[in-house]
């Protein structure tokens, strides 16, 4: 078995997503980190984008993963109260809830976008909430939302 | 409507004269019938040029950024609430600024008369009476029956930012539901409403008229004309459609003042005001906010509580 793959999903040979998670650099990034150094296996299922902040997640970058095919995104951040700048994960978290708000009005099946707080203690918990979005996103099967573009994007970049 | 008209004149005129403002933003006839085009008044000679009525629809805080020097500008309520959020936003100088309010009884939907007329070919209005000729047939429209979907259900006819105010007030009804569409679009099921966005989205050709009339769509590079990274492709396609709308609806989270100026301006008519009709309902629910009252209330997504809803979180 070469690096980068995962037993944990090699039993089910069907569905397996793709999820594309946005990690704040500073929680949930060394969360993930932590689960990692801990051995706690998590279906090998994200592609980490590590973002400085949760406040640095663009509104734009949730829908153009979904444009480009992903199959589902989760977003995770420190816990309100434990931002590394004060105060972007409170700000962020407005946008939150207007974007999941409004993709679930346009028609986005619930789940497909997950959000979170994970901090760099919880090893653990990152690999809860990574199992349970890989659960409820390959329920929903491949992506073939209101915001995939047929063609893949035609992006190369 | 007449000592409306005169009124503005007089104003325009007396500012121009005493070299208070370089320009006056106003609406002039259009050269379609039943169309008032925007105007910039630089001489008093010019000032009978301004007009006043039912399809003065253009939201006329777009120009003001554009616009050097010191200006006037002719503004209804919703003009003067993207002016007031333009203010907030640093994009103009207060002191640079000439209010001129008006009260406005809400503009005339011309496509809901074209459908029944077919092209309209010339057009008159009086006080409450509004005569057609269309291609089709001939016909008269009381003002209610014509009136934009967006100025039904306005809540702030009247400027809430001014210098001076022409003509009476408007006084406005109590309504008993806010948001009364979007409850209803919420009570559809989810793939009723998949189904129609779906459809709205097919139509759109991504001429980004919505984006140009709009006041408070002022970025110097838009999301969609960007490059690297490219957004958008070029291509026709629904699904990036929707992803131009809502990401573009979500830029104006907070900040959106219903003017209503993006639906009208759509070619394809576009129901663009269902997904920022939406936001704006979210925001007035989770934040208690609605954009351009007040200079002393910052924008819902410039602050934040550490109490804000959260529900939207995974479960584990």
């Amino acid at each position: 078995m070469s690096m980068g793959e995962c037993q944990v999903n090699t039993e089910t040979k069907g569905f397996q997503p793709k999820i594309v998670a946005f990690l704040c650099n500073w929680c949930s990034y060394a969360g993930a980190d932590l689960a990692g150094v801990g051995r706690f296996q998590y279906p090998a299922t994200i592609r980490t984008i590590r973002v400085p902040c949760s406040g640095r997640i663009n509104p734009l970058y949730i829908l153009k993963a979904m444009a480009n095919g992903a199959d589902g995104v989760l977003i995770s951040g420190c816990h309100p109260g434990d931002c590394h700048y004060m105060s972007g994960n409170y700000v962020a978290r407005r946008k939150f809830a207007l974007i999941d708000s409004l993709l679930k009005h346009v028609g986005l099946e619930e789940g497909r976008v997950s959000f979170s707080w994970v901090s760099a203690a919880e090893g653990v918990r990152f690999a809860e909430v990574v199992k349970g979005v890989t659960e409820r996103v390959t329920a929903l099967g491949p992506n073939n939302g209101v915001f995939k573009v047929e063609d893949g994007g035609g992006t190369n970049e | 409507m007449n000592s409306i008209i005169d009124d503005i004149r007089k104003t325009a005129r007396q500012l121009l004269t005493e070299g208070k403002v370089d320009v006056v933003i106003g609406y002039e006839k259009g050269s379609l019938p039943l169309k008032a085009t925007p105007c910039f008044v630089r001489s008093p000679q010019d000032v009978d040029k301004l007009i006043w009525d039912q399809t003065c629809e253009n939201n006329l805080a777009a120009f003001v950024a554009k616009t050097l020097g010191k200006k006037a500008i002719i503004a209804k309520g919703c003009d003067s609430r993207a002016l007031m959020v333009l203010i907030q936003e640093n994009q103009v100088v207060r002191d640079d600024l000439y209010i001129i309010g008006v009260s406005c009884q809400g503009v005339i939907d011309q496509r809901k008369i074209e459908a029944e007329t077919g092209e309209i070919i010339g057009a008159s209005i009086t006080d409450e009476k509004i005569s057609v000729q269309g291609m089709e047939c001939d016909k008269e429209y009381s003002f209610t029956d014509v009136k934009d979907v967006t100025c039904q259900t306005c809540r702030y006819p009247n400027p809430v930012l001014e210098d001076v105010h022409i003509g009476g007030s408007i006084e406005v009804p109590e309504q008993a539901t806010l948001f009364a569409d979007v409850i209803d679009m919420e009570n559809k099921s989810d793939n009723e409403r998949k189904a129609y966005f779906k459809e709205q989205m097919s139509k759109c050709i991504r001429c980004y008229a919505c984006r140009n009339v709009c006041p408070l769509c002022y970025c110097q590079e838009c999301f969609v004309d960007c490059n690297s990274p490219k957004w958008l492709t070029g291509g026709v396609d629904s699904a990036e459609n929707l992803l131009f709308q809502t990401g573009r609806a979500l830029h104006l989270a907070g900040r959106c003042v219903e003017c209503g100026a993006c639906s009208r301006a759509c070619p394809q008519g576009v129901d663009i005001r269902a997904l920022s009709r939406k936001v704006n309902k979210d925001v007035k629910e989770m934040y208690n906010h609605e954009s351009g009252l007040t200079e002393e209330v910052k924008p819902a997504l410039n602050v934040y509580s550490t109490d804000d809803p959260e529900a939207f979180l995974v479960k584990e």
